[in-house]
């Protein structure tokens, strides 16, 4: 093959420095539009749930947070590709140890200023401070 | 053993490097052999920068959980947020990670039409975002609901300015990856650096639904 875009030939390129030209419009697209879809359907549940009163009030923010996570999941694999391809298992397990730094850092803090507040509620901190 | 056999034998005899092992072709490592192309390596560092910008927001939201009920006295979010404009919001960011998406499909089928509307829908949309998230906070600091009020607001000016920040650079950059394409054209350091652009704005749009979940929705909550 022997086909130059900007007037580097295949034979100089790095081993591998090759993009998906199948030109394929149709196919690629394809992906793009149920995520589109699937990201505005969980869009408009999110919005639209707290006033529908379909789920009992201290559930919602539980609901919330599933219907956000369900749009993370959509996001990451109709518009970042993120698949289970072998050329993709690096970038998985990256997200995987991202997503568990995320947890640890969020659920820890909450959790640690949680007991904090138990144990040493803010207006006895103040008096302490003075 | 002849200096033959020697010569013959494996170079890799416990294939550390590249596998070539039949029987499982599919397996992760053992693809077709030789260097990985160009296209992963470059998304795979890249993603490591965004997971790093993740965890940056994490931080943030962290700060943010922590806070939010610190208003000291002053306006809660279920009064100060107007939901009716951060759905407008939503809908800019969700329709430009589309329109980016669109311009990821014209750059594969080398549609350079496609390529600069897509473009320029998704920089009319960002930039939209970007200003109703100018107006809302200008609106709020004319409230007096300004980062100074109380630790809320400081948690809730941070997060959210930090990703309309984010957001303001990646328009910098989609006008950058425009006038490359058109000054050199679909050429391969352009499509890495296109490849980046992409994962970029996805990645944003990932990081606002975490923001208008946790910050707006969760904090309009009576």
């Amino acid at each position: 093959m022997s086909h130059t875009d900007g007037g580097i030939e295949d034979s100089d390129r790095a081993p591998g420095h090759k993009f998906e030209d199948e030109g394929e419009l149709g196919a690629s697209i394809q992906s793009y539009v149920i995520g589109l879809v699937l990201s505005t359907v969980l869009t408009v549940a999110s919005f639209g749930l707290p006033s529908t009163g379909l789920v009992w009030g201290p559930g919602v923010p539980v609901a919330l947070a599933v219907l956000a996570i369900a749009q993370m999941g959509v996001h990451l694999v109709f518009f970042l590709h993120v698949t289970t391809a072998p050329d993709n298992t690096n970038n998985l397990l990256a997200l995987a140890f991202g997503v568990l730094v995320v947890g640890l850092l969020i659920a820890g803090s909450l959790l640690i200023m949680a007991n904090l507040n138990s144990m040493f509620p803010m207006g006895e901190m103040m008096r302490m401070a003075r | 053993m002849t200096t033959a056999d020697v010569f013959s034998a494996p170079r890799d005899p416990y294939k550390l490097g590249h596998g070539h092992e039949p029987s499982r072709p599919h397996a992760p490592g053992h693809g077709e052999g030789g260097p990985a192309p160009t296209r992963v390596i470059v998304g795979f560092g890249f993603w490591i920068f965004l997971l790093s910008d993740v965890v940056m927001f994490a931080g943030f939201f962290a700060a943010y959980a922590v806070l939010h009920g610190g208003t000291a006295g002053g306006p809660t979010g279920a009064q100060l947020f107007d939901l009716r404009n951060t759905a407008i919001e939503t809908a800019c960011l969700l329709l430009s990670s589309f329109t980016c998406g669109l311009a990821s499909a014209a750059v594969g089928a080398r549609r350079s039409t496609l390529f600069y509307f897509a473009m320029t829908t998704t920089f009319l949309l960002g930039a939209s975002f970007l200003a109703l998230e100018v107006r809302e906070f200008e609106g709020l600091v004319a409230r007096g609901a300004g980062p100074t009020r109380s630790a809320f607001l400081s948690a809730f000016f941070t997060v959210v300015g930090c990703h309309g920040l984010h957001v303001a650079v990646g328009l910098l950059w989609l006008l950058t990856m425009m006038a490359q394409v058109h000054a050199k054209g679909f050429r391969a350091d352009i499509l890495s650096r296109f490849l980046c652009f992409s994962l970029f704005w996805h990645a944003l749009g990932i990081i606002w639904v975490a923001l208008f979940t946790v910050v707006y929705l969760w904090g309009a909550q009576p």
